[in-house]
C-alpha cells in the first residue's frame, strides 16, 4: 500500500483531462450510437425518424451484412488460428537459449511498426498476379494461378495473409516470453518420469501457457475485427464483388458513403456487443495487468 | 545450461529406449536441437523480412526491370527518381509533416495524461475512485468503429473537421498508459513518498522530481507504442481529415494506387518505404524499452 497524500481536490484535477476525453469522445458517442441505431434518416435527409429495432431486423435480412459476417468470420479465423498456431509452433521449436536470440527478436518485431494498410500494399505486391514474387513461387510450386483481383477466395486469402504476417513476430515474441516463464522443474521432473516431449508439451507446457495464449487470442481477434479496415480500403475496396467486405468496411460504406447513419449505428452497436464480451473475458481472466498492444 | 526438451517435441514423439551412454541424446541436446531452433528462427525472420526487402527492391527499379522474367533480384538505380516522383505527386512533405505532428501530439499527450491519472490512482484516496478507474478502462471497450457516427457528428458541430484538434484530441485518453503507470507506481517504495512528505514536499513536487525520473522506461515504451499506433491510424483520419492541409500519409498513399490503369509499383513502393521509415526508426531506437516491458510480462505470467 502506497503512502497517500491528504489532498481532496488534487486527485480530481489530475484525472480531469483523462475523464473529460473519455466522457466526451468515448462514452457519450457510444451511448449515442445506441440511440441513433433506433432511428433512420428521412428520405430528404433532413430529419431522423424513430424506427425502433427496425435497423437491426433489416440488418439480419440484408444479404450484404450476412456476407460481411461470413467474410469477417473467415478472415478472423485465419488471422487468429493460423496466426497463433504458426507462432506457437515457431516459438516451441525455437525455445532454446540460443546465441543470437536477441538479434532474431529485434528483426521479428519490425512489422509491428508497419500499418495494416502498408502490410496490404506490400503483400499486394508479393502476390501481384503478373510478376509478384510470391505468386510466381506459388505458380511454379503448385500450378495455381493466384489472382486476388479477380478471384473472391484468393482476395480473402490475400488480405488474411497480409494481416497475419504483420502480427507474426509480435505473437512469437509473446509465446517465447511465456515459454521461458514456465517452471523448468516441472518439465524436468516429467522428463525424468519418461514423459515424451509431445506429451510434456500438451500436458504441461500448453496448459501453463494458457494465459499467454488467451491474451494473444483476444488481441488477435480484436485486431482481425477492427484493424482490417485500412488494409481492405487501400487494396481491394471490399472486392472483388463483396469478397473482402469486412464488417467495419461495410459500416463505413453505409455510414459515410451511403450516409445511412441509423443503419451504420446499428452495426456499431453489434460490434460494441462483440467487443464488450471479449474485453470482459479478458479482464475476468487476465485481470488488469498491462499488456502492450 | 540444460533447457527442457519441449522445444523439439513436435518432431520426435515419445522415445522409450533412452540408453544413458549412447550419444544420440546429448547430440540431440547440444547440436541437433539448437540447429533446428536456429533454422526455424532464420526461416521465420526471412518470412518477416523478405516482403520488406522486396518492397525496397521495387522502389529502386523501373517497370522493364520488375516485369522481366526470370525476376531480377538486383536493385535498380532509380530509387531517387522514384522517390522524388512519389514525393512530388502526393505532396509527401505535407503528409509526413501532418502525420508527424499528430503522432507526436498524441504520444506525448497520452503519456502526460496517463502519468497524471496513474499518479492520482496510487497516491490519493478519494470518493468515486473505483468508478473513475472503470471509466478510463472503458476506452478499451470502445474502439473507433463502435462510436464513429456520433463522434464524427460531434466534431462536425465543433468545427473540428479537417483540423489537427479533430485528429488528435479524441485519442488522448489511454487505458493502457494509465494502467502501465499505475502498476509502476504501486511498486515504488512507500518510504520515498514518506520521506518527501516529511521534507515538506507537496505531491506535485514529489511527482516531478521523484516519480517522473523513475518512469523513464515506461515513458519510452509508451511513446513507442502510441507513436506507432497513431502513425498507422487509417479509419478516423479518412473521415475526419480529407483536405490537403490535414491529410495523413496512410491515406495519401492511396493516391499512388491507380484506380483503373495498372499500378505503378515502383512509385507506390517508393512512397510506401518512405512512409514506413519514421515509425520503424522509432521502433528500432526505442525497442529495448518495449522488450523490457515484455519481459515484465514474462515475469508475471
Amino acid at each position: 500500500m502506497q503512502t497517500r497524500f491528504p489532498n481532496r481536490l488534487l486527485p480530481y484535477l489530475l484525472l480531469a483531462p483523462s475523464v473529460l476525453v473519455v466522457v466526451v469522445f468515448f462514452v457519450i458517442p457510444a451511448v449515442q450510437s445506441i440511440q441513433l441505431s433506433l432511428y433512420r434518416v428521412s428520405a430528404l435527409g433532413d430529419r431522423r425518424i424513430f424506427v425502433g429495432l427496425q435497423n437491426f431486423t433489416r440488418l439480419f435480412a440484408d444479404p450484404d451484412y450476412l456476407n460481411s459476417i461470413v467474410v469477417t468470420g473467415w478472415f478472423s479465423l485465419i488471422v487468429v488460428f493460423a496466426g497463433l498456431a504458426f507462432s506457437l509452433l515457431v516459438a516451441v521449436v525455437a525455445n532454446q537459449r540460443l546465441r543470437g536470440f536477441a538479434f532474431y527478436r529485434t528483426l521479428l518485431i519490425w512489422p509491428y511498426a508497419i500499418s495494416p494498410s502498408i502490410a496490404g500494399l506490400i503483400w499486394a505486391l508479393m502476390l501481384e498476379p503478373s510478376f509478384g514474387m510470391a505468386s510466381h513461387l506459388l505458380t511454379s510450386l503448385t500450378g495455381i494461378t493466384f489472382n486476388w483481383r479477380t478471384s473472391a477466395d484468393h482476395a480473402l486469402i490475400f488480405i488474411a495473409i497480409a494481416a497475419t504476417w504483420k502480427m507474426l513476430g509480435y505473437n512469437i515474441i509473446f509465446f517465447l516470453a511465456g515459454l521461458r516463464g514456465l517452471p523448468t522443474e516441472l518439465l524436468e521432473a516429467a522428463e525424468v518420469d519418461g514423459a515424451g516431449s509431445w506429451r510434456r508439451f500438451w500436458r504441461i507446457s500448453f496448459p501453463l501457457l494458457s494465459p499467454t495464449t488467451f491474451f494473444l487470442f483476444i488481441m488477435n481477434t480484436l485486431y482481425a475485427f477492427f484493424e482490417g479496415f485500412g488494409l481492405v480500403h487501400i487494396t481491394t475496396s471490399g472486392g472483388p464483388g463483396r469478397a473482402t467486405d469486412l464488417l467495419v468496411f461495410k459500416l463505413y460504406r453505409d455510414g459515410f458513403i451511403g450516409l445511412n447513419t441509423g443503419y451504420a449505428s446499428a452495426q456499431s452497436v453489434l460490434l460494441l456487443i462483440m467487443v464488450a464480451v471479449l474485453t470482459t473475458l479478458q479482464f475476468r481472466y487476465a485481470g488488469s495487468k498491462v499488456f502492450y498492444q | 545450461m540444460s533447457q527442457p526438451a519441449i522445444s523439439h517435441g513436435e518432431r520426435m514423439p515419445a522415445r522409450h529406449n533412452r540408453s544413458p551412454r549412447w550419444s544420440w541424446d546429448s547430440f540431440r541436446k547440444r547440436v541437433f536441437a539448437p540447429g533446428v531452433s536456429h533454422a526455424v528462427m532464420i526461416i521465420t525472420v526471412l518470412l518477416t523480412l523478405i516482403p520488406l526487402i522486396y518492397a525496397v527492391l521495387l522502389a529502386t527499379q523501373v517497370p522493364e526491370q520488375y516485369y522481366q522474367f526470370p525476376p531480377r533480384i538486383l536493385p535498380g538505380s532509380s530509387l531517387l527518381d522514384n522517390s522524388r516522383y512519389a514525393w512530388d505527386i502526393i505532396h509527401m512533405d505535407r503528409l509526413l509533416l501532418n502525420t508527424t505532428i499528430i503522432s507526436l501530439v498524441v504520444a506525448i499527450g497520452k503519456i502526460f495524461l496517463s502519468i497524471l491519472a496513474g499518479f492520482a490512482f496510487v497516491y490519493f484516496e478519494f470518493p468515486g475512485k473505483g468508478w473513475v478507474f472503470i471509466l478510463i478502462l472503458l476506452t478499451h471497450m470502445l474502439p473507433v468503429p463502435v462510436r464513429i457516427v456520433p463522434t464524427f457528428e460531434l466534431l462536425d458541430q465543433m468545427g473540428w473537421v479537417d483540423t489537427y484538434a479533430g485528429l488528435t484530441i479524441p485519442f488522448l485518453a489511454s487505458a493502457t498508459g494509465t494502467l502501465l503507470f499505475r502498476q509502476l507506481y504501486q511498486t515504488i517504495p512507500p518510504s520515498l513518498a514518506d520521506a518527501a512528505r516529511m521534507d515538506g514536499a507537496g505531491p506535485m513536487r514529489f511527482l516531478w522530481s521523484i516519480v517522473m525520473p523513475l518512469s523513464r522506461t515506461n515513458i519510452a515504451a509508451l511513446f513507442l507504442v502510441e507513436f506507432i499506433y497513431m502513425w498507422n491510424q487509417y479509419l478516423w483520419p479518412l473521415i475526419i481529415a480529407n483536405s490537403d492541409a490535414t491529410r495523413v500519409v496512410q491515406i495519401g498513399l492511396k493516391q499512388l494506387v491507380a484506380t483503373d490503369a495498372a499500378v505503378d509499383w515502383h512509385y507506390l513502393m517508393a512512397g510506401t518505404v518512405i512512409s514506413t521509415l519514421p515509425p520503424l526508426i522509432v521502433l528500432i531506437v526505442l525497442q529495448h524499452s518495449l522488450l523490457e516491458g515484455m519481459s515484465l510480462y514474462e515475469e508475471k505470467s
